[in-house]
């Protein structure tokens, strides 16, 4: 593709690292106000939230895939089941799915 | 010391592992489809490791977008990672700058949620890395993969593999959200926003799960700190 990719690349790397190396060295040793510190606590399960709705209904053109898929998931995982059984479980159920009706 | 270490972090990230597979292939196909070289590709997957800003500068190459303004589009895209990257910071052991500095590169969406969600207190810098490095390799090899083969996997396994990846972060919500309805409101809340985002196109996808996170995490702490929830 020419010279410009690899500039291209080098920029995409250095704009990528900046956002997730600043508040872990920055932050290393000090102490945030604890209202702050709250705040920050709740992130991981809200960002959750986030990730999963609405892009997990449009993980295939039919809808269905990503609506049965996360039905899925929330069942498997209710149940108790590991991580990595939640994954290949779900994987398993939109096989079988997709192979009768996709 | 042996304890949450290394290899009980290369156990955690195996979940990602599988999650990147059929991503990473995909971003290898497309990258050669794009015109780059099998080099450029895995190049591009070895120093910028980012799932969703790595897909659209392909789109953005595709529309002969300048080179320059990828890269502006990139840094918009991963603004959302200051935000969980301070969230992460609260969770890690204390450890040197220059050790930090290393594993900041490895943090992903994936494996944030991965370490953010660990149950008990701090989380040792050895099972970051070993989240990271089992990651990243998958990332890093299936991209080069991808390129290689030039084809995707069969088209009934391509559609259910790519649930992979939500599923996950719902296998690592629920643990979770059992019997913790702040847990359940912080997902809910930021759910909607975000979805509320996505329909009325208000903000691209990289503002809008920075924008609805933070929402959902300081509505809920204003409630709970007034003790009407949790």
């Amino acid at each position: 593709m020419g010279a410009w990719i690899w500039w291209m690349i080098f920029g995409m790397a250095i704009v990528t690292y900046i956002p997730r190396a600043i508040p872990l060295t920055f932050l290393e040793g000090r102490e945030l106000p604890e209202v702050v510190q709250n705040v920050l606590r709740n992130i991981p399960y809200a960002v959750l939230g986030a990730l999963i709705f609405p892009a997990v209904f449009f993980i295939q053109e039919n809808i269905w895939f990503g609506v049965i898929g996360v039905a899925s998931a929330f069942a498997i995982a209710i149940a108790g089941a590991n991580v990595i059984f939640v994954i290949l479980g779900t994987i398993a159920i939109l096989s079988i799915y997709g192979l009768w009706f996709g | 010391m042996k304890e949450h270490g290394f290899s009980s972090g290369i156990r955690a990230g195996a979940s990602i592992a599988i999650g990147y597979f059929p991503v990473a292939l995909t971003f290898g196909l497309l990258a050669k489809t794009t015109g780059l070289s099998l080099i450029e590709a895995t190049a591009m997957s070895i120093f910028v490791f980012a799932g969703a800003a790595q897909y659209i500068s392909l789109s953005l190459i595709t529309a002969g977008v300048l080179p320059a303004l990828i890269v502006v589009n990139t840094f918009i895209v991963n603004i959302r990672h200051f935000l969980m990257t301070a969230a992460l910071n609260e969770k890690m052991e204390p450890a040197a700058r220059w050790k930090k500095a290393l594993y900041a590169f490895g943090i992903t969406d994936e494996t944030f949620t991965v370490l953010a969600t660990q149950p008990g207190h701090k989380i040792r810098t050895s099972f970051a890395a070993g989240v990271i490095v089992i990651s990243y390799g998958s990332w890093v090899l299936f991209t080069a993969l991808g390129h290689l083969i030039g084809a995707s996997l069969p088209a009934f396994l391509q559609a259910s593999m790519s649930i992979a990846l939500y599923a996950m972060f719902v296998g690592l919500l629920v643990p979770s959200m059992k019997g913790n309805r702040k847990v359940v409101s912080l997902a809910l809340i930021a759910a909607l926003f975000n979805s509320l985002f996505f329909f009325t196109g208000w903000l691209s996808t990289g503002w809008a799960i920075m924008v609805s996170t933070l929402a959902s995490a300081i509505i809920i702490e204003l409630i709970s700190r007034k003790g009407v929830a949790a």
